[in-house]
């Protein structure tokens, strides 16, 4: 069972990574503009409900690559919205991803530091 | 007054020189990577680290720049005030590594910025002062190094994004050049100043693709206008239209009845050997500057080549018109040189 999970999450989690690479390198687009697509796309099917369904299904192989985000952005409103109506709507989506941020600005800093970064 | 009345010009973009400037001596300083490659003997200065041991990537460029400058003018055993313009450009904004290395050799200076083809524009424009009388000794460079570079034009290296198999690597080091007058050694003996080309291109990682119609264009001109042909050249030289972009250029001159592939040289092409992964091969303002002024003026003195065409190409863009859409304009310009017997 363990290893199916495992399994599933790779080939679905590899396959949206994969589905990213062909449009970098299919269309004559940028790194920004992939990143940017595929968080709206997840924001998107989140809010189509077929997000969740993928997420359960696959795990960590749906929440982890960019349209994860996108999910928890549109999901976190979502929620937001049902407890508190129109300022949960505006709160929703940070407090959902804040811990994904945090650590992005944190491990991005701690870096800084030990890295001494010149570009 | 027509024409007529312009002794040094030649057709419609060409500059012939009366009396030709020769190259008094030369320096190369390169990094790690261009020292590893096929030519790597054939600099001056390898650096062992690329960042010279500064704290900035531009701190780094212009330290190699201003060593290669003390470099050609100990090998020509003149000072500073001995000379009496200091012509350089290099791809960073506002051409800053030009600029604080002027600061640093105090000699009168005029900035030039022709992104990759700034040696030949200099070499262009230092011919016509010396020719025209109004410069004894001019010092010419160009400078770029991989990593500031690469922020400057695309994305900053520890971004770490991928780079496409077109893109090319810019050339970390720094082409110092003493122009003068003299009777024997390598001459510079005329001048086809391009127009801008837009081919409508833009992708800052296929520069080659992007260049090469202002290279074709420069070379079919500088023939038409001085009635050479391909083989009054022992070579012709381009600056960095690496792989992709060179065989566009043979395509582009073979319908104009030109095939010059016997005996053309991309120094994009020569820097890096295919072990070292560049892609499409080497870039950058130092590309041709250095494999110039390093090894290809070594085989000019030696007599291996008499008469070579440099054409160095540019991307004129900037990071702000390519993130608005817009085209890569470029140009390239065209410089014969020679040996001449003293």
């Amino acid at each position: 069972m363990m290893v199916k999970d495992v399994l599933v999450a790779f080939a679905i989690g590899g396959g949206l990574c994969a589905l990213a690479q062909l449009v970098l390198d299919l269309t004559r687009t940028n790194p920004a503009y992939v990143m940017v697509l595929f968080v709206s796309l997840g924001s998107v099917a989140s809010g189509l409900g077929l997000y969740e369904k993928l997420a359960q299904l696959a795990g960590a192989g749906a929440v982890v690559p960019l349209p994860g985000f996108g999910h928890a952005l549109t999901s976190g409103m979502l929620e937001g919205a049902a407890r508190e109506g129109f300022l949960g709507l505006l709160k929703g989506g940070l407090e959902a991803t804040s811990m994904g941020l945090t650590v992005a600005i944190l491990f991005g800093y701690l870096f800084s530091i030990l890295f001494n970064p010149k570009g | 007054m027509g024409d007529g009345g312009l002794s040094r010009k030649l057709g419609k973009q060409t500059v012939r020189y009366l009396n030709p400037p020769v190259i008094l001596a030369s320096a190369t300083v390169v990094g790690p990577r261009e020292g590893a490659g096929p030519l790597g003997s054939q600099f001056d200065v390898v650096k062992e680290d690329h960042t010279l041991g500064e704290k900035t990537w531009e701190k780094a460029e212009r330290r190699m720049l201003e060593e290669a400058c003390a470099l050609v003018l100990r090998k020509a055993r003149l000072r500073f005030q001995d000379v009496d313009l200091f012509l350089a450009g290099d791809l960073l904004n506002q051409i800053i590594s030009a600029n604080y290395a002027a600061r640093t050799l105090g000699i009168p200076f005029l900035g030039i910025y022709g992104a990759c083809s700034t040696l030949t524009e200099a070499l262009a424009l230092g011919g016509m002062l010396v020719d025209g009388g109004f410069a004894g000794r001019l010092l010419l460079t160009s400078s770029s190094h991989y990593m500031s570079a690469e922020r400057q034009y695309r994305y900053p290296t520890e971004f770490a994004t991928q780079r496409p198999p077109t893109a090319q690597w810019t050339v970390t080091g720094a082409g110092a050049i003493l122009l003068g007058i003299g009777t024997s050694g390598v001459a510079v003996t005329s001048a086809t100043v391009g127009k801008v080309i837009d081919a409508g291109m833009s992708d800052p990682n296929d520069m080659g693709s992007a260049m090469a119609p202002a290279a074709a264009e420069v070379i079919y001109q500088h023939f038409c206008d001085t009635g050479a042909d391909p083989t009054s050249y022992d070579v012709i030289v381009t600056g960095d239209l690496g792989k992709v972009g060179s065989e566009l250029l043979h395509r582009l001159l073979a319908e104009r009845n030109l095939d010059l592939r016997d005996r053309h040289l991309d120094c994009g092409v020569a820097i890096y050997s295919d072990q070292q992964d560049p892609h499409a091969g080497g870039s950058g303002c130092a590309c041709i500057a250095v494999v110039f002024a390093g090894p290809l003026l070594r085989r000019l003195e030696v007599g291996r080549y008499n008469r070579m065409l440099l054409v160095a190409t540019g991307a004129l863009f900037s990071p702000v018109t390519w993130k608005q859409g817009e085209s890569i304009p470029c140009i390239a310009h065209a410089v014969a040189v020679e040996r001449r017997e003293g």
